[in-house]
């Protein structure tokens, strides 16, 4: 940049346009509303890491001593449902996609500001909803609410805990909607979809999932709640009821839903592995359409998590091929990464660690996948810490290394300021560590034979779980250490100007923080995305 | 706001629904249109989990569901179903009155849409109350006299569930209609900007069509009528 940057306090931009509580809470600026789900899901990390902490440290000795094998049950159960439903689902999408999405297309603010306020305020509803179940006693049914225990026997909070989860869907369903509108209508003129960032197209992939899936989970949900207050017996076997029809509603949601939790990383990881790069992401259309394609077919394999719970063997050859399917697009999306960064300017800046953390860690949970896709492989490990191990690498490899990734990406758009450098690549290294250390244990454990969900051991399963305890506690610290230097950085980081990084795509035109309104005047695109090779020919606003 | 005479040009054709971030009332009108639309594909998943259970059990246990639809009331489900289709035909019309202008007739036309909406909440009330006393609701309060009991409890709780969360979203309709009803009394609608009133007629449309769907589902299964 010519001039040097001017601090962000000398501009107005929306975070000083408007002081004091009320302009937060009542405000309709995707910006504002993005930072509001950032303080809502930190909070909410830091609970179910709280309980994972306990899962740790009960599991250090074989013996069941740190809590009671009941108490053991709640700690899993309360851990996966607030990860999944009050982190993971929400994470980038809420946060990242709600600040970037208009700012990408060239767009003021989202389509419904005023639904996407209201959105955030479900979450925090069902967040209120998730608390007090946790703190009356928590649900003990597992994060997946399977009867007939949840229906007939749990004497837990298993209502609250589906209200909670019914309360955030709805917030889970209207972000998507609100995303679907935005990109179709929003788009700023010459911002065609061949031209969209694929963060902007792994959003849609990913809206379209909340949109298709999430209300049916609401339903069966709802059909768990009133089997438990009016005893409906819609899956109480006792009566007639099918269990399998639960198993079957539930994962047409929630298989799909591991998606929601992979797909908006993919997003953040193809702009940051573009920019750190210096190259045009290779394969554009390739890794447009293999977003899409992951969406689509997410729907069609859902019944490979019940291999063993006694579904016809043709219906689960059907869905053993179909989940076989699903690593062509993903393999698609990690070739062409890789591709990108052949013979490109590579600069390791803490991002691009984050984003080399997600490719190798998500090929393998994404490799370990087939394995349990495999209908003879599947009998063996399920319900081990096979299982285990396979979606954390997914979700905390993948999602949270790309989440965390991508804030530090954005931070100067986001702030204003830099993150300490230094810093931000120790925590890189020490999460990457502390994470591998934690769960490439569990791997072999689970192929060993220990079953998931129990708060005692056989004597021989301890060193591998030492291991992972001790993995645990330095990615706790590797957790830890953006929150204390981000907050750090909000008043004594170096000022940024608005493209530290000399990155393509329409949120770096404008001014960090930017204002109110994202631009001054409505952008007008004249170039294909991610034009690293032209880029100093990029117009940019005076 | 800038002083540049370009602005002013700008603001000439501004009309006061224009929100702030929409360029033309013709965006706008597309973008929330398509947001209903959008929604009501998330009311069909979210109803489309109970047809699931609904389809799956009726094939599991086909006699119990004909003896549980014997008593469904046949005149009371097939006159509220006659009241729905007027209450579309009124809402539909409502539409056009906000498109043309027809201020007085839009209120008009959006309050008998409500009455319809009233009256098949009572007959419904009716219904359920009948069923009560009849001991057809699930759980311990259920009792059948007949064959195979237990499947046929699972059909009135399909029963139950499918027409109590249609219920819920015509109390949702009734009362955004009424809200609609009120900002059209207010003038608030025209042909310049008729947008919430066409996308409260698709969300009414859309839970008509929901019932359209119960009715032969619940209530015809026997093909015996009367009684």
């Amino acid at each position: 940049m010519a001039t040097s940057p001017t601090p962000a306090a000398e501009r107005e931009n929306y975070l000083n346009t408007e002081y004091g509580i009320r302009s937060w809470l009542l405000t309709t600026d995707h910006k504002r509303i993005a930072l509001l789900y950032l303080l809502l899901i930190t909070f909410f990390f830091f609970i179910g890491g709280f309980f994972a902490l306990l899962i740790r440290l009960e599991l250090l000795t074989p013996a069941g001593d740190l809590v009671q094998a009941d108490t053991y049950n709640k700690l899993f159960t309360m851990h996966g449902q607030v990860m999944v439903f009050f982190f993971l689902i929400p994470a980038i999408p809420a946060v990242l996609g709600n600040f970037l999405i208009p700012i990408m297309i060239g767009a003021k603010d989202l389509a419904f500001p005023r639904i996407n306020l209201f959105s955030w305020y479900l979450l925090v509803i069902g967040g209120l909803l998730m608390m007090y179940t946790i703190l009356t006693g928590g649900a003990d049914t597992g994060w997946t609410f399977y009867p007939p225990f949840s229906t007939a026997f749990a004497k837990s909070q298993v209502v609250t805990a589906a209200l909670a989860i019914f309360v955030a869907g709805f917030s889970s369903i209207l972000t998507g909607l609100n995303f679907i509108v935005t990109i179709h209508r929003m788009r700023a003129p010459g911002m065609t979809w061949s031209r969209l960032p694929l963060f902007v197209w792994a959003n849609y992939a990913t809206s379209i999932i909340q949109v298709l899936g999430t209300p049916v989970l609401a339903i069966t949900l709802m059909l768990v709640a009133l089997d438990r207050l009016f005893a409906f017996g819609i899956f109480d076997p006792q009566r007639g009821g099918d269990p399998l029809l639960f198993q079957h509603l539930f994962w047409f949601y929630s298989h799909p839903a591991v998606y929601i939790m992979i797909l908006p990383g993919m997003g953040v990881v193809s702009e940051v592995v573009s920019c750190f790069s210096r190259k045009r992401i290779f394969g554009y259309k390739f890794m447009a359409l293999a977003l899409i394609a992951i969406a689509v077919l997410g729907f069609l394999v859902w019944a490979h998590h019940m291999f063993v719970a006694g579904i016809s063997l043709y219906a689960a050859l059907v869905f053993s091929l179909l989940s076989y399917l699903v690593a062509v697009p993903s393999a698609i999306k990690v070739f062409n990464w890789t591709a990108t960064m052949y013979k490109g300017s590579i600069s390791y800046a803490t991002p691009m660690l984050y984003a080399f953390g997600f490719i190798g860690l998500f090929t393998m949970g994404g490799l370990t996948g087939l394995f349990l896709a495999a209908l003879g492989v599947d009998v063996h490990v399920t319900d081990t810490y096979f299982v285990i191990a396979h979606f954390h690498y997914i979700m905390v490899g993948g999602m949270v290394m790309a989440y965390i990734g991508g804030l530090h990406f954005w931070w100067p758009k986001i702030s204003g300021r830099m993150y300490p450098e230094a810093w931000g690549k120790l925590a890189a290294l020490i999460i990457f560590v502390g994470f591998n250390l934690t769960f490439f244990p569990q791997f072999v454990l689970g192929y060993l034979g220990m079953p998931r969900r129990y708060w005692q051991y056989s004597p021989e399963f301890q060193v591998l779980n030492v291991l992972s305890t001790a993995g645990a506690t330095i990615l706790a610290v590797g957790y830890v250490l953006p929150m204390v230097y981000f907050l750090w950085s909000m008043r004594y980081g170096k000022v940024a100007d608005e493209n530290p990084w000399g990155a393509a795509g329409l949120e770096w035109m404008t001014a960090s923080p930017p204002p109110t309104f994202n631009f001054d005047e409505t952008p007008v695109v004249t170039w294909e995305a991610y034009d690293y090779a032209n880029l100093k020919e990029v117009p940019v606003e005076p | 706001m800038s002083h540049s005479p370009a602005v002013v040009t700008h603001d000439q054709v501004h009309n006061p629904a224009l929100q702030h971030h929409f360029a033309t009332m013709e965006q706008q009108q597309e973008a929330s249109t398509m947001g209903m639309w959008v929604f009501l594909i998330t009311e069909i998943m979210f109803f489309g989990g109970m047809f699931t259970a609904y389809m799956v059990y009726r094939y599991m246990y086909y006699q119990a569901f004909v003896a549980g639809s014997e008593k469904m009331d046949f005149w009371w489900g097939t006159i509220n179903t006659v009241v729905l289709i007027c209450s579309s035909l009124t809402m539909a019309l409502a539409v056009r009155s906000s498109q043309i202008g027809q201020r007085k007739a839009l209120v008009v036309l959006l309050i008998i849409t409500m009455l319809f909406g009233c009256v098949f909440m009572g007959i419904k009330a009716i219904e359920y109350t009948g069923h009560w006393k009849e001991h057809q609701f699930p759980g311990t309060n259920f009792h059948f006299e007949g064959p195979d009991p237990q499947h046929v409890e699972i059909f009135f709780s399909l029963y139950w569930a499918m027409t109590g969360f249609h219920a819920l979203h015509m109390l949702i309709g009734i009362i955004i209609v009424g809200v609609i009803a009120f900002y059209s009394w207010r003038g608030k609608y025209g042909p310049d900007y008729y947008n919430p009133v066409e996308n409260v007629g698709l969300y009414w449309h859309f839970v008509d069509m929901v019932w359209i769907y119960l009715y032969p589902l619940l209530y015809l299964i026997s093909h015996k009528h009367g009684g």
